[in-house]
């Protein structure tokens, strides 16, 4: 990937594919470190396929028997220094906690660190897709937090205005970006 | 800065425009999201449509929606157009320029863009 933040779309959409309701993009920046972390409530994974699922060779694929989106994510990392985990949890019982979490660290003072990139239209492009998910997307940095909460979106646009309808979406690009 | 509150203002304007929307949406834009079409640059290409849809006035006809991997990899960004009665078009090595081509051509004027369909070179 060209940028990181083409990499979170990328684990974002494995969120969705596995039927989570919320998803939370949280990017930290402490000095040279970023951390960028990833939390669904999908359905999970199971231990042996969480341990395995930064292998290419393990797929959820039907089209063919490689996937290189949490292989790709975890290079980027590490190539920096940093670190890649996965937490993942099934429901056993109806009701149980289930959900996956994958955190990585980045050195971005690193010569090989991928830029972030444009994150605001990662974010955009994850509400076009799946107007009804709750989706919480924070950035923080030593300067303080931005923060977009898309079920505080619905809250003031009502049942009738989906979150990915134009205009809705321009004003989601302009908050992201900062724009007056 | 942006505030939330004016989301209650686009609220209060898209209220007149809901009764108009019955939509046909007789046309699905779907554009490969998966990593192959991520990495390839589908996420230039999605906005590009959503834009250009848009911005041509064809939101009544035309939606746009992402999809997992379609199968031919080394072809993304890939984008299949739908069309009631009509068989699929797929657009391959798609660009955000190939998408306004697309939409004004084809979504608008009925014309396939034949040249940036998978049959062609």
């Amino acid at each position: 990937m060209k940028e990181l933040s083409l990499n979170i779309l990328d684990i974002a959409q494995n969120s969705i594919k596995a039927n989570a309701a919320h998803v939370k993009i949280t990017l930290t920046r402490q000095g040279s470190w970023l951390t960028i972390e990833i939390v669904d409530d999908g359905t999970g994974m199971s231990p042996a396929f969480a341990a395995a699922a930064a292998n290419p060779f393990t797929t959820t694929r039907t089209t063919r028997k490689v996937g290189m989106g949490l292989p790709l994510f975890k290079l980027a990392a590490e190539q920096t220094g940093g670190t890649f985990t996965i937490e993942s949890h099934q429901a056993v019982y109806e009701g149980d906690a289930h959900g996956t979490t994958v955190t990585a660290t980045f050195n971005t003072a690193h010569v090989d660190c991928e830029p972030l990139g444009d994150i605001t239209e990662t974010i955009i492009t994850l509400i076009q897709g799946n107007p009804d998910l709750s989706l919480t997307y924070a950035y923080q940095t030593e300067a303080g937090e931005q923060r977009l909460s898309t079920d505080e979106m619905r809250e003031i646009l009502g049942e009738e205005v989906p979150l990915n309808s134009p205009d809705v979406l321009a004003w989601a690009r302009e908050f992201l970006n900062g724009e007056e | 800065m942006k505030s939330l509150q004016e989301l209650a203002e686009i609220r209060e304007r898209s209220k007149s425009k809901v009764a108009l929307r019955e939509g046909h949406n007789e046309i699905r834009i779907v554009v490969g999201m998966a990593t192959c079409g991520i990495a390839a640059g589908a996420r230039p290409v999605l906005s590009a449509m959503v834009e250009q849809v848009e911005k041509q006035g064809l939101s009544e006809k035309a939606t746009v929606s992402q999809t997992g991997c379609i199968g031919i990899c080394r072809l993304e960004p890939i984008v299949e157009v739908f069309e009631v009665g009509k068989e699929k078009v797929t657009y391959v090595k798609m660009t955000p320029e190939k998408a306004k081509q697309i939409v004004s051509e084809h979504i608008k004027g009925g014309k396939p863009v034949y040249e940036y369909t998978i049959g062609e070179k």
